[in-house]
């Protein structure tokens, strides 16, 4: 009973959340609901017994994506309003609608067909921190060492994609020694 | 009434039609984003809702590896997004019609 509450209750807050970061035409407006709406997915979490999954949700997005966005959104002028692209809603939805329909089928597809069996089961009388780590550890190992690898590349890439001559403007720089688009060159021209 | 797999799996769907819709009517790359962290979310629903149903670990593992590929391009993207707003002064899609750098 109470799962059930708990369910709908989040169901309608994450969706309305993700239809405001998704609609409105402010940009600040979109991170937080977007913020509040990662937080939101926890709940679902928590409620299907991943605790882990959950608090990892909340501080890998919420504590880091978001705060990136939000450090990243210093860089842009966000004051003004966004404009959208001009295709017809029709379109938009229809496509949006029959995509979704294909993850469904993509998904209940195995489920209907009973061809699921547990590779990994969850034991009698551990936690589900436990449980992970377990898996974690030893099945998934390589792909976590390489998820590893992958962060560290990231970071790196990151920082030098980010933080490159980070003291002075590229785009007051002069012709020949950046590598600069037609509309900065036009910029400096005018 | 009992919550089953198919109320998630349905939850997973709006979520990620909303995300599909967010994708199409974007045009602005930084909100564009914000599209794709909700339709890696919806998918992480899907994977936790499954997992607990059948009493499989496994979904948990793709659902970890999945938010570390986000926050990985959350990363690199945001570092492209910065050098293309340093370059053109604007982050909109349609200013990318052309591949010279």
């Amino acid at each position: 009973m109470f799962e059930a509450i708990a369910f709908y209750l989040f169901a309608i807050l994450t969706i309305s959340m993700f239809s405001i970061a998704v609609l409105t035409s402010q940009a600040l407006y979109a991170l937080t609901a977007l913020a509040a709406g990662m937080i939101f997915i926890s709940a679902f979490f928590f409620i299907l017994g991943a605790d882990f999954l959950g608090a990892v949700q909340i501080i890998v997005y919420t504590g880091a994506v978001l705060a990136l966005y939000a450090f990243g959104m210093m860089f842009f002028d966000t004051t003004r309003d966004v404009v959208e692209k001009r295709t017809s809603p029709m379109l938009v939805f229809g496509m949006g609608g029959m995509a979704a329909l294909l993850i469904v089928l993509i998904f209940a597809a195995p489920i209907v067909s009973d061809n699921i069996t547990a590779l990994y089961p969850v034991q009698e009388g551990v936690g589900n921190a436990q449980a992970v780590g377990m898996v974690l550890f030893t099945k998934y190992l390589v792909p976590f060492e390489v998820a590893a690898v992958m962060l560290l590349v990231a970071m790196i890439g990151g920082i030098i994609l980010a933080g490159k001559k980070m003291d002075t403007s590229l785009t007051l720089l002069d012709e020949d020694k950046s590598p600069l688009s037609v509309e900065t060159n036009e910029k400096a021209a005018s | 009434m009992e919550i089953g797999l198919s109320h998630y799996l349905v939850l997973s769907t709006i979520l990620f039609a909303i995300g599909l819709i967010g994708v199409m009517r974007r045009k602005n790359l930084l909100l564009l984003f914000f599209a794709t962290e909700i339709l890696l979310n919806s998918v992480n629903v899907a994977f936790a809702a499954i997992s607990h149903y059948h009493g499989d670990l496994t979904g948990q593992m793709f659902a970890f590896f999945v938010i570390a590929i986000a926050a990985s391009e959350v990363a690199v993207g945001l570092g492209l997004l910065i050098v293309w707003y340093k370059r053109t002064g604007k982050i909109d899609l349609d200013m990318m019609t052309t591949m010279r750098g």
